[in-house]
């Protein structure tokens, strides 16, 4: 999902743009999802299950989003889900 | 129902809540059974806290903070200015925790249910005040540590939260737990079609509180159903159904032992 | 028409002919005959509202809250301890910028109990963000809660509105009224607008959420500039008010005999009348009285009140009111705009104030006494 910028000022009242999000959740995790697809059915429990709404119905995480909980990897029934250590992609968030 | 019935947008998203929450999947849930004419209604509790701070807005349908004690008072004024302005097709829910339902907000949820107002009151229960940091509610099982039971644990038992809204007058009442979404789904999804005041009652761990992993949270919940400690109930019209009865009850020790908040010292051990 | 009807009734008369949409009120002595008149309009269909039943103030004004939110015009009454009841919802609904409007039937707090009147619970509320305005009478409760719908639901304010009628002495006194008719309130007061402080299935919003330090203080100074705008707001309302109905209001100040006067008397409520008699017969004998009488506390009258006070040699405040420790609300609240030397406590619990005693007061001021001084 798409972050939007910091308001350049408050409201008047404390009324606002519905699902306004200025900061992502990805850097509180210490270990990653990472689905393998080949094992993947579809079934979608990881997306069901996910408290955070960081796994599409079509089965792709959003790392902005993702906190690392680790339920996915609990509960898919054919052990697709990997959690895997954040530090072994800490190269690729800085090159990012 | 299935994760396929369900709305594909996410209507709480990029929420503060800890890895893990129990009460933040309990929350996306409904909102994806009831869709986007949901007006959610939080009083003071971890969803308000983690899903509203200016300028990240977790909610993307119409959401409000209310008052503590007040949930259930400000959705019947939220119902009924809209039922007077004739909008149409509209579900009006609210999502307090066990402390804003059993103890602080019982009064006005109390209110509603006399009433007969046509809200959907969600209580998620994470067993505990978890937001200002794991004190002792109403709906502390016993034996339970808190910060406000810190040694011994709670001494007393949970109040029977579907027993009292029953007794009220509620027009229908469920337990759920998160490790059974699909009963949690049908559970919305039924209590959406009724109209009057409906309650549903779920279970949803907290980590942090309850003393397990972050990936454990769901899986504990499901214990929670099978071994007997949290029965999933369903009351409508005068009479109550069990949904599912206890699959495995001798696993109820080892379910308590691997809590961390059941852990209770020797010295402060009493029978 | 000509009524003769109780300051209840003269309340629930201005609710009638405002057309709320939503109404929750809970009992209390002495506002209970305003509910019920109202639970009468609803129920014998003169009234086109929904009367939501509730347990509780603290529900009564969270129902009128969350209706306001729902985008509809909303009422609700209390008094003394229901008041303090609802504390935690009154600088909600303001913060918020609900702009329900309230009648509060001024009632004594406990303990020890009493069910009669004097201001200690409105004033005690003074900083919960709500326009406060007194009344005199039971034609300026009527005024005033029309009025009120006006004021609080103008874009420019979005502040909710608190009336106040003293308990007995204007709940339950019978005076003759002028009962406006249904089609001139109905140009007076334009359909309510929520603007952005609406739930909306087009754009959805989020309401009343948290605001961290970098954030919070921009809602507050926001809130305070708008009940500073409501000044002009109120002077429109006043105007169209004297053009549609024939009686001219004063906004902030009621000034009796200020323009030469030596010894000011400060007072708030059904008091006023008889002060002003009083100031009257000491100007027969020839000491230059004067009675200030305040109409709004919030917001406070601050150039007014500057503007009649300081000419005058000395000026006292009566007030049915005691921050205990301190002196009364009303005298530091007018101290803060212009040097007064005399606070006089008086009323307490329903207490007589009578024309000797408010004599006494100037006699106090002319001897030069100040501080606080107990009726």
């Amino acid at each position: 999902m798409p972050l939007k910028r910091l308001p350049d000022k408050a409201p008047e009242l404390t009324a606002f743009e519905a699902g306004y999000l200025v900061s992502p959740n990805g850097e509180w995790r210490s270990v990653r999802p990472v689905i393998d697809m080949e094992r993947c059915v579809r079934c979608g429990q990881c997306y069901l299950y996910c408290p955070d709404g960081a796994i599409s119905p079509e089965i792709s995480v959003d790392y902005d989003f993702c906190k690392g909980c680790g339920i996915c990897a609990k509960i898919c029934g054919k052990g697709a889900v990997a959690m895997r250590k954040e530090s072994d992609y800490a190269q690729l968030h800085q090159r990012k | 129902m299935s994760a396929r019935d369900l709305d594909a947008r996410e209507f709480f998203f990029g929420h503060k809540a800890c890895a893990g929450c129990g009460g933040s999947l309990a929350v996306r849930i409904a909102l994806k059974v009831l869709g986007e004419r949901t007006v959610a209604v939080l009083p003071a509790g971890c969803m308000s806290a983690v899903g509203f701070n200016f300028p990240q807005l977790a909610f993307t349908n119409n959401a409000l903070i209310t008052p503590f004690a007040a949930a259930a008072s400000v959705m019947t004024g939220i119902e009924a200015g809209l039922r007077r302005r004739s909008v149409k097709n509209v579900r009006v829910v609210g999502f307090a925790g066990d402390g804003g339902t059993a103890d602080i907000g019982l009064q006005a949820l109390s209110g509603a249910i006399d009433r007969g107002d046509n809200i959907l009151y969600i209580c998620y229960d994470n067993e505990a005040y978890m937001n200002t940091g794991i004190q002792k509610s109403g709906l502390t099982p016993h034996g339970a540590r808190t910060t406000t039971t810190p040694h011994k644990g709670s001494r007393r038992p949970k109040k029977d939260m579907l027993a009292i809204v029953a007794a009220n007058g509620v027009n229908y009442t469920a337990s759920a737990s998160i490790g059974y979404l699909d009963d949690y789904m049908r559970k919305i999804k039924k209590a959406a079609g009724i109209t009057g005041a409906k309650y549903i009652h779920v279970l949803a761990p907290c980590p942090t509180g309850w003393g397990v992993n972050t990936d454990e949270t769901v899986e504990i919940a499901r214990e929670a159903v099978d071994v007997g400690f949290w029965p999933l109930r369903e009351y409508e019209n005068g009479t109550w159904i069990t949904n599912r009865a206890p699959s495995r009850p001798q696993d109820l020790e080892r379910h308590i032992k691997r809590q961390g908040r059941f852990k209770i010292e020797k010295r402060y051990q009493e029978d | 028409m000509r009524s003769f009807i109780s300051g209840n009734d003269a309340a629930a008369a201005a609710v009638h002919l405002a057309r709320p949409q939503v109404i929750s009120a809970y009992p209390i002595t002495p506002q209970t005959t305003v509910v019920e008149r109202l639970a009468e309009f609803v129920e014998d269909g003169s009234l086109d509202a929904e009367f939501v039943h509730v347990e509780s103030e603290h529900s009564a004004l969270s129902v009128a809250m969350g209706a306001s939110l729902a985008g509809v015009r909303t009422f609700t009454a209390t008094s003394s301890q229901g008041l303090l009841y609802m504390a935690e919802v009154l600088p909600y609904a303001a913060g918020g910028r609900f702009p329900v409007v309230m009648v509060n039937a001024n009632r004594s707090l406990a303990l020890p109990w009493n069910i009669y009147g004097d201001q200690r619970d409105s004033l005690s509320q003074l900083d919960s963000g709500w326009i406060q305005a007194y009344a005199e009478n039971a034609q300026e409760v009527l005024d005033l809660t029309l009025m009120a719908f006006r004021v609080a639901e103008d874009p420019s304010v979005r502040v909710p509105f608190m009336v106040n009628l003293d308990g007995f002495h204007l709940t339950h006194t019978y005076e003759v009224v002028e009962l406006p008719e249904q089609a001139q309130v109905n140009v007076f007061l334009p359909d309510y607008d929520p603007g952005e402080n609406q739930i909306d299935f087009e754009s959805p919003r989020n309401f009343g959420f948290s605001a961290g330090p970098e954030w919070n203080a921009s809602f507050h100074r926001s809130h305070h500039e708008a009940m500073l705008r409501a000044w002009d707001v109120i002077d429109q309302a006043e105007r169209k008010f004297h053009a549609i109905f024939g009686r001219r209001y004063p906004g902030g100040v009621d000034a009796y005999r200020c323009g030469d006067a030596e010894y000011i008397l400060v007072t708030l409520g059904s008091v006023s009348g008889l002060c002003r008699e009083t100031a009257d017969s000491l100007r027969d004998h020839g000491v230059r009285a004067g009675i200030l009488r305040l109409r709004y506390l919030r917001p406070f009258p601050h150039e007014a009140v500057r503007e009649v006070l300081s000419p005058a040699k000395a000026t006292a405040v009566l007030e049915k009111d005691i921050s205990f420790g301190g002196a009364g609300t009303v005298f530091t609240n007018v101290r803060s705009a212009a040097p007064a030397q005399l606070n006089v406590i008086g009323g307490l619990g329903g207490a007589d104030i009578s024309k000797e005693r408010i004599a006494g007061i100037f006699e106090s001021l002319i001897q030069g006494e100040s501080g606080v001084k107990w009726l």
